[in-house]
């Protein structure tokens, strides 16, 4: 057990030294959601992923191997794989998810881009220049493999003379806007989530999506972050009745997803926790985090459906104008 | 039970001046609190820190890499323990002193 957490934080922070994010993936992969954007490359203000929706099917592969490996994900690799994963990448070797496993992550970036048009925010890409913050090896506490990692991403972001970033997920937000001014003397940018763009210029819904959603905060985001009114707000410009479970907002309970790198079941119990209390106030929940999303949704089976904000938000966009029939 | 107490425990694990497990009062609520009933960390683990126990700490290892880093426990600490700060903090001694990750 010591021997294989040692290795997977070991090999997860090789990845990111050596190859700029803990489980490398294609480049083509990492900037699919851009197809039929027509974004432009840099400037002012960027819709930044920080790769997190995408790398989420991958990290599931990853996690399937584990269930039939041991207790830590690439506990199979101990040792040896550790050394080989110095000059190869494992992770290529195991992660393959199919498309459709893919396009419900690519689909939650491109969503975004679309609000974000819809409220006149003017934004460009940075494409495969979009790095991983280092989320998790800043929580592992590699302290210095990260230090270095954020100086690449900031010197990206000069390059481009980025001056304004908008974030999707809590965990590159908090990165970008509260970690990387700790390690960088001098950092200048402006982080803001795209929950609190849309929710300071509004998105212009056409309809209402009568219903009641159950509503899950990320604990980044509440608790690291600030971020509770926001994605309240904006549910409710698009006609949902949000239900608070009984750990909500500033005192939201965690889906489990941290511990699922070393400690998968533990992370799986909790998220089976959690969706007991979202089951409990409606039968839809919603999501802010990919971490939230799949460990949730793993855990939800068929008692309870799912969704990113930016799905609920892009369906009250569409179609004619007036109340739903009642369908989310 | 450790035949030797080191002294210097907390300042080899603490990154910088937010590092403060001596803040604990000890009153339980982040045990009573945590979504995944952690026994040991934070309170107790801490307590082994400020008191040089190394041999207790290093015999948590899995509380200090199971914590979900959820800040729950924090923000309900009545004596404002940066206690996910001291968890990353235990967990850079770990990768250090036992994993062996620095300057590699
Ligand atoms: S809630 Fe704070 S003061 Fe109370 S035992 Fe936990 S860390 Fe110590
Ligand atoms: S931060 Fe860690 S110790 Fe505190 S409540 Fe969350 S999981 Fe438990």
């Amino acid at each position: 057990m010591p021997l294989a957490t040692s290795d997977t934080i070991a090999i997860l922070a090789d990845n990111l030294r050596l190859r700029k994010s803990v489980l490398p993936i294609p480049a083509a992969n990492a900037i699919r959601w851009t197809e039929g954007l027509h974004l432009r490359r840099g400037g002012d203000t960027v819709l930044y992923t920080g790769q997190m929706y995408q790398l989420i099917p991958y990290i599931e592969q990853l996690v399937a191997a584990e269930e039939r490996l041991g207790d830590s994900f690439l506990a199979g690799f101990t040792g040896f794989g550790r050394q080989v994963n110095r000059v190869l990448n494992l992770a290529g070797f195991m992660a393959h998810p199919s498309s459709a496993e893919r396009s419900v992550y690519d689909r939650i970036p491109h969503n975004v881009a679309l609000l974000l048009r819809r409220a006149g925010v003017d934004f460009g890409s940075l494409f495969e220049d979009d790095l991983y913050s280092g989320a998790l090896i800043y929580d592992l506490g590699v302290d210095e493999v990260l230090a270095a990692h954020a100086r690449t991403v900031y010197e990206v972001f000069q390059k481009y003379e980025v001056k304004e970033v908008i974030t999707i997920d809590p965990h590159t937000t908090n990165m970008l806007r509260s970690v990387y001014p700790t390690f960088i003397p001098g950092y200048e940018l402006k982080v803001r989530s795209y929950l609190e763009v849309l929710a300071e210029r509004g998105f212009g819904p056409t309809r209402r999506l009568a219903g009641e959603v159950a509503i899950h905060d990320s604990c980044v985001f509440a608790r690291y972050e600030g971020v509770v009114d926001a994605p309240r707000q904006l549910l409710d410009q698009a006609g949902l009745t949000v239900r608070e479970p009984a750990h909500s907002g500033i005192m939201t309970w965690c889906c489990g997803g941290p511990a699922e790198s070393l400690f998968p079941r533990r992370a799986a119990e909790q998220a089976a926790r959690r969706v007991g209390e979202l089951r409990a106030v409606a039968g839809r929940a919603v999501t802010m985090c990919p971490l939230c999303f799949v460990n949730l949704e793993k855990a939800a089976e068929d008692v309870i459906a799912i969704e990113d904000i930016s799905d609920y938000l892009l369906r009250a966009c569409e179609g004619p104008e007036g109340e739903s029939d009642g369908q989310l | 039970m450790t035949a030797t107490l080191q002294p210097d425990l907390a300042e080899r694990v603490g990154m910088d001046p937010a590092f403060n497990p001596s803040a604990c009062m000890n009153c339980g609520i982040c045990t009573a609190i945590c979504p995944l009933g952690l026994r040991h960390l934070p309170r107790e683990v801490f307590a082994y820190v400020v008191l040089g126990m190394e041999e207790e700490v290093l015999q948590h290892q899995e509380e200090v890499f199971s914590c979900l880093l959820c800040k729950l426990c924090e923000v309900s600490c009545p004596a404002g323990v940066h206690i996910t700060e001291n968890v990353r903090a235990l967990r850079h001694y770990f990768d250090r002193n036992v994993f062996r990750l620095q300057g590699r």
